[in-house]
């Protein structure tokens, strides 16, 4: 094989980040301000860079490079512009959370730019190995972040669990694509896609792919959340700092979905027929689980846990159409399931303070009180999640649903619709908590920075206006395909 | 006037105007008072233009807006209205001034969030009763809960959580089923566009499951029995504003939905399920009759008799099938005539019994019937209205009450003698419930020392309570402005419906 000289623009934008991680993390090294101001900026000052040549380097079409392990196209460019969004809410918001608890270090915001990395391989990988390679870095450096506040047993404990049953979910994938290329003979996803819909393959070739199918679906099922591979999430979610929550509940489900996508569509499209209805009984069950199991939560971290879960379902149920048109369905599903995501967990940072996580949903009692704007705020996020006109989350929901129906599957819509209205009855229960009960104690004003309520606003407002106008970024979606 | 957008104005005009009240009224309660009057009487003396700009002779939509809004699923922000909307939209714009007033005393806690809440409503209700998208007529119909719930939850009484909660999630679960078949029809037709599904040919498997999502969305906005739960408990425990709107608009958005979309989209499964229909008519005619007699509580009483008239609305819609079926028409213009005059007049009675409702409970913070006696010595002014207001509610020739029950009666006897006769029992029944309250509360010797302190309604409440009996005799001595604005529609509707689709 000759060697070709790789096109280094077009991963311009992971060149960029990993210099810039590293000039971090001396600037950090020898930084002694407490507050570690400049290296927050520093890191914000990343990702916008990377927005910005990530959007200026971008392929026309779809271009492989490094010898056909790395993709540029138009959905790794939406996925990637949506990683950079995301993280400037969750860096904000997190120097909230650290910054109230003494917690400020510069390791927070090194793995974190370490994760986001990751992430931006994953969704540019065209290649087995690139695509495991961004999943253990992103993994490694999330381990590393829920143990963040180190004097926490609960964080440890949720450490552990999420390491284990990470390692167990990334042994799984490693030993599906294992199988996958003993019978492909190749790693690259170009060639195991010519592979899968060859169809002169042997009986027992067939047999193999389908097992390692099976593994990479069940590993992939693990790191999504869905069911029954969800147990991880709540606990988790729940455990680490919401710093941290926030990092794993917005901006790394985007990993999630490129995971997905690289492999399942990418790679093993063909075998459609094979992965559909393992994933539709994932997808029900998710949705079904995920809903019901969150009204009896009381804590709104957990809660938000199994909300995430059914929302997975509805991003697995995208898949299911066999056009182009459900894979969009679920991509659009997911750039807004991050925005409300990390505005939601935003919220909790907000009300909390030293020694008090506002994780409770009865800590939000009589926000509205307390806080007109704010709750205003937090009761969009909600019922933007319970998928209500016409705030942004009703859209992907539409959006899913239409695909289902395309393909025919009118009971799996039915299903999704009949649940998201059991849902809305978990959020509601969160506005009604922060619009018509009285506040409890004697609750402290609400403090924090400006840029923190900027950030919030933003975010909150973001989930309205692009409710009232959806089409710009439904149509930049669906050019994606 | 054809080039200014109408309908826009109508919907966006009160939203922007909420957020308005919002951001500059600040904590001045009185400015949030006085702006929100001040827009909603603009956007009546708009929707006056609508009436005056209307044609009547003709079914087509009228003041159509079209620009495209989510364009790859060929979604459009098209407004347009006909016979059967613009009365609607009339009604809600009239009934949300009133609201204003109503709420000018009485609301004294976060003014400006309550105004602007009413405010948003009327601009997403006119947004219903405009849209001629699918997908934008679902976004509207779906936004106006929010504020509702607020609207329940904030300012209502002792157990305005669990009603809120339960309207919520009632009138969510009832649309949910009809975004789906509105999707089908997409996926279909390539096309959100309700004129697009009219035209639709659809097999009649395909109609009857249509037909019932749409009946689930519908059945309980109306609200039909059995699905007429969440009424009495959103009614009851809402502030006075929130049932007036409720009663007089909201419930309204039942029967336009059967009109809009049931009937002319899937006229076979309703000629099929037509039986269905009138049966639950007559249930919540009869049935219902009878438990808003038993009633304790004067504003459940009055919610009970809503969903008796709103009885008669959805028979007059129903019954021309089986007139259809016996190979005739006559009649049949009748009971969707009576069925609209039915809405109109209703939403003007309900809401005024609301109100008075209202204006009792102000004064002694009671609803229940047993605590009052004799009203009349101590509020002879008032005591003339609710008198009114009740014989209108039960049906008084003369008022508008009469109208819209006589027309559905006549033509239902074309269709079955049966029906009519079961329908007429509302004539007694309603009068029962009605007076028998009327005579417990407000004739009788003084029965108590807090009757005997009650002070007489003031000239605001005078001016609303005026007002609305204005409108209600009006319509009930001259109803041809109104009928005579829906006839080209209702012909068209007819005919659409006469013919099979399959």
């Amino acid at each position: 094989m000759n060697f070709e000289m790789p096109d280094f623009q077009l991963a311009a934008a992971e060149i960029f980040v990993l210099a810039m991680v590293c000039i971090v993390l001396l600037f950090d090294v020898f930084s002694n301000d407490p507050k570690r101001r400049w290296t927050y900026y520093l890191s914000l000052i990343t990702v916008i860079g990377a927005a910005v040549v990530t959007w200026f380097t971008a392929a026309e079409g779809t271009e492989l490079t490094f010898s056909g392990t790395y993709v540029a196209d138009h959905a790794g460019l939406i996925l990637k512009m949506a990683t950079y969004v995301s993280m400037v809410f969750v860096f904000i918001y997190s120097m909230e959370y650290l910054r109230d608890r003494l917690l400020v270090k510069g390791e927070y915001f090194i793995l974190a730019l370490f994760a986001m990395l990751g992430i931006m391989v994953m969704i540019s990988g065209a290649h087995f190995l690139s695509i495991y390679l961004g999943l253990e870095l992103l993994s490694l450096s999330l381990y590393a972040m829920v143990a963040f506040d180190r004097d926490s047993p609960i964080a440890a404990e949720s450490a552990m669990k999420y390491f284990v049953l990470g390692a167990i979910a990334s042994g799984t994938l490693l030993y599906g694509m294992s199988m996958l290329y003993g019978v492909s003979g190749s790693l690259e996803l170009t060639q195991i896609a010519a592979t899968m819909s060859d169809t002169g393959v042997s009986a027992n070739s067939r047999l193999v792919m389908l097992l390692g199918l099976s593994f990479v679906l069940v590993g992939m099922a693990f790191k999504l959340g869905a069911v029954p591979f969800h147990m991880w999430i709540p606990d988790v979610y729940h455990g680490a700092p919401t710093a941290t929550t926030l990092f794993i509940g917005s901006t790394a489900k985007i990993a999630s979905f490129a995971l997905m996508l690289r492999i399942l569509i990418d790679g093993l499209g063909a075998l459609y027929a094979d992965w559909r209805d393992m994933l539709m009984v994932m997808s029900v069950l998710s949705i079904a689980l995920g809903n019901i199991v969150a009204i009896a939560q009381t804590n709104l971290k957990r809660m938000l846990a199994y909300s995430t879960i059914s929302h997975v379902g509805f991003i697995l149920m995208g898949f299911l159409a066999p056009t182009s048109a459900g894979v969009e369905a679920a991509l659009l599903y997911t750039v807004v399931y991050v925005i409300m995501s990390a505005g939601a967990f935003g919220m909790i940072i907000l009300l909390g303070r030293e020694g008090f996580e506002a994780d409770e949903i009865d800590d939000f009692k009589g926000l509205f009180r307390r806080s007109p704007w704010f709750a205003m705020i937090m009761m969009l996020l909600m019922f933007s999640m319970a998928g209500v006109p016409p705030l942004v989350g009703f859209y992907p929901k539409l959006n899913v649903i239409m695909s289902a129906l395309d393909a025919g599957l009118v009971w799996v819509a039915l299903v999704g619709v009949f649940f998201s209205v059991v849902g809305a009855y978990y959020y509601l229960r969160v506005i009604k908590v922060m619009l018509f009960d009285q506040p409890t104690d004697d609750a402290a004003p609400i403090e924090a920075s400006l840029s923190m309520r900027a950030a919030l606003s933003v975010n909150g407002l973001a989930v309205l206006v692009l409710g009232l106008l959806p089409g710009a970024l439904i149509t930049w979606i669906a050019a994606a395909f | 006037m054809s080039s200014m957008p109408l309908l826009s104005l109508l919907v966006w005009l009160p939203i922007v105007g909420a957020l308005v009240v919002l951001f500059a009224a600040g904590r001045n309660d009185g400015l949030a008072r006085w702006l929100s009057l001040g827009i909603a009487l603009v956007v009546f003396l708009l929707s006056l233009g609508l009436y005056a700009g209307f044609d009547a002779n003709t079914p087509l939509m009228q003041f159509q807006e079209l620009k495209p809004w989510i364009s790859a699923f060929n979604i459009n922000y098209h407004l347009g209205v006909d016979g059967f909307a613009v009365p609607l939209i009339l009604l809600t714009t009239f009934t949300t001034v009133i609201v204003v007033i109503a709420g000018w005393e009485v609301i004294q806690r976060n003014v400006p969030h309550y105004m602007a809440a009413f405010l948003i409503m009327e601009g997403l209700m006119n947004g219903v009763f405009s849209a001629l998208d699918g997908m934008l007529f679902y976004v509207f119909w779906e936004a106006m809960l929010i504020p509702m719930f607020i609207i329940i939850g904030i300012w209502g009484g002792p157990r305005r959580v669990y009603a809120t909660i339960k309207f919520f999630l009632y009138t969510f679960l009832g649309s949910v089923f009809m975004l789906v078949a509105l999707i089908y029809m997409y996926v279909k037709s390539g096309s959100y566009s309700i004129l697009d599904f009219h035209t639709l040919a659809l097999t009649s498997t395909e109609q009857f499951w249509i037909f019932l999502a749409f009946l689930v969305a519908f059945a309980v906005k109306v609200p039909m029995w059995p699905v007429h739960t969440w009424l009495p408990d959103a009614h009851v425990e809402a502030p006075t504003g929130g049932s007036v709107v409720l009663a007089a608009i909201m419930l309204k958005m039942g029967g336009y939905g059967f009109i809009r979309f049931s009937l002319p989209i899937t006229p076979d499964a309703s000629a099929e399920l037509t039986w269905l229909l009138i049966t639950l008519s007559l249930i919540a005619v009869v049935y219902i009759g009878f438990v808003a007699l038993v009633q304790s509580d004067m504003k459940k009483l009055v919610a009970y008799s809503s969903i008796a008239h709103m009885g008669f609305v959805t028979l007059g819609l129903f019954f021309p099938f089986i007139i259809f079926a016996k190979g005739a028409t006559s009649g049949s213009v009748l009971g969707i005539e009576g069925a609209m005059v039915q809405m109109i007049s209703h939403g003007l009675i309900s809401g005024a019994m609301f109100l008075c409702i209202g204006v009792l409970y102000d004064r002694m913070h009671s609803r229940n019937i047993a605590d009052y006696g004799g009203v009349a010595n101590t509020m002879p002014k008032f005591a003339a209205f609710m008198v009114f207001f009740a014989m209108a509610n039960a049906g008084l020739p003369g008022t508008s009450g009469f109208v819209g029950e006589f027309m559905v009666i006549l033509g239902a006897f074309q269709a079955n003698f049966w029906f009519a006769f079961l329908a007429a029992t509302t004539l007694i029944l309603g009068a029962a419930y009605t007076l028998w309250m009327v005579k417990r509360v407000v004739y009788g010797d003084i029965g108590n020392d807090n009757v005997a302190k009650l002070v007489d309604i003031n000239r605001r409440e005078f001016f609303m309570l005026a007002v609305l009996a204005a409108g209600v005799l009006a319509l009930g001595v001259f109803p041809s402005p109104l009928t005579e604005m829906m006839h080209a529609s209702v012909d068209n509707l007819i005919n659409h419906i006469s013919s099979s689709k399959l």
